[in-house]
């Protein structure tokens, strides 16, 4: 079921509105300040829409356009700039650059509003679609097919 | 609050059936059911946030654990000491809600008065740190250590998963 | 009052669940109950009868607003079930894959 794919009838209508819900995975979480959301529900809405994919269009698909070192690495540097904006926020503007940051309101809530969203929403997307890419790449059928 | 009762009842009658099915797929898409009157719950009790929170991680949580659950079967024993067992923890479970119940008699739902620090959220969100959501503004700008120590955590998860489902290993 | 009570009946489900099941997907089907039992009550605890969701709106005067304290605190709650669930599965899994069953009374022997 996986390896092949679904019906010409999904896979078209896929097509057609994975850019929405992207979109509105991104409008979730920059949202955030002004209604409900929040960056972790946006990034769990950006993994289901690759999971969404990889169920579609097969395995092999979705593993080519989304490698898993990118997927690392998508992880580690949304976590490290989260790490570096919280920091900033929690010195004042104590650390290289932090100035810079803290120094008018705009740049404050820019700050909170837009970086630290964005970088939750990068961290859960990223690394939940690639949990779920390991626990389906763990079963040991889909092992030995591989190999 | 018949709606709340409502739900809460429905709830629970869904975990039991999830509890008690034998088969794993229908115990996990009971779960999924407990997950989405959850979410209603909080739509009623005023927590928009959590309600989209709540709705997303239950469909995550839910594909993943159909995926752990494919092609396996329940076993079903009763060996062991059954009935000690079951008698014990039914037990426990009177007794705690025994303990409960006098600890909550005299508490209503929806009457009190809350403490100081989310009177000064409530009153000083909008000046201190122009989010209108009182919530993100909490999360993102008070208590951001919070925040820190979730993405922290989601981090290693998705670490430990990774370390956990490596392919490479002793060779077989 | 009621609420409270039923609350915490959902809360013993997740506790049968996890005392008294032997199959390893069915304990994390039972930790997950509890958690959600434990997110519901906090939320009750912080709810106010006649009041607003606490977000401002651009030209309301909001009078009440519900507790915002308890449910950023479930916020962080509800991640970290997450977490503590995929590596539960993960693990799952892996023990599955190991002993070819999901029964915790067979996986006793140290194998391999």
């Amino acid at each position: 079921m996986i390896q092949k794919g679904m019906s010409v009838i999904v896979k078209t209508v896929t097509k057609i509105t994975l850019g929405f819900i992207l979109l509105y995975a991104v409008y979730i979480s920059l949202n955030g300040h002004t209604g409900p959301g929040g960056g972790f529900a946006g990034g769990v809405i950006v993994a289901l829409s690759f999971v969404h994919i990889m169920l579609v269009f097969g395995k092999e698909m979705a593993l080519k356009r989304l490698r898993s070192y990118v997927l690392r690495g998508l992880t580690c540097a949304g976590a490290l700039i989260f790490l570096y904006a919280a920091t900033v926020k929690f010195s004042g503007g104590c650390v290289p650059f932090g100035a810079f940051l803290e120094k008018s309101v705009s740049c404050r809530l820019f700050n909170s509003e837009i970086t630290l969203p964005f970088c939750e929403m990068l961290i859960i997307g990223a690394g939940l679609f690639a949990i779920f890419v390991a626990l389906v790449l763990l079963s040991k059928s889909d092992r030995y097919d591989s190999e | 609050m018949i709606e709340i009762h409502l739900i809460l009842l429905f709830m629970i009658a869904a975990a039991i059936v999830a509890v008690e099915a034998r088969d794993l797929l229908s115990s996990v898409v009971a779960i999924g059911s407990v997950g989405i009157g959850l979410s209603l719950a909080f739509l009623i009790l005023k927590a928009p946030d959590l309600a989209i929170m709540q709705l997303v991680v239950e469909i995550m949580s839910l594909v993943i654990l159909v995926r752990a659950t494919m092609r396996q079967d329940l076993p079903f024993s009763m060996s062991g000491r059954w009935v000690f067992n079951t008698f014990s923890t039914v037990l426990f479970m009177c007794v705690f809600l025994g303990a409960a119940y006098i600890a909550l008699k005299n508490i209503p739902l929806g009457g009190g008065d809350f403490g100081i620090a989310s009177g000064v959220y409530l009153r000083e969100a909008i000046p201190a740190t122009g989010a209108k959501n009182v919530v993100a503004a909490i999360t993102s700008n008070y208590r951001l250590m919070d925040t820190l120590g979730e993405v922290a955590a989601i981090f290693t998860a998705v670490v430990g998963v990774m370390a956990i489902a490596r392919r490479v290993g002793r060779p077989r | 009052m009621v609420t409270y009570i039923l609350c915490l009946m959902l809360f013993c489900v997740g506790l049968y669940c996890v005392l008294r099941k032997r199959n390893l997907i069915k304990i994390i089907i039972g930790i997950g109950i509890m958690g959600y039992a434990v997110n519901l009550f906090i939320i009750l605890a912080g709810y106010r009868a006649q009041s607003r969701a606490p977000i401002y709106a651009n030209d309301q005067i909001v009078a009440r607003m519900v507790d915002p304290l308890p449910q950023a605190m479930v916020m962080t709650s509800i991640v970290l079930e997450l977490s503590v669930t995929l590596i539960l599965i993960a693990i799952a899994i892996r023990i599955y894959e190991k002993y070819g069953t999901f029964d915790i009374t067979k996986i006793n022997k140290l194998k391999g």
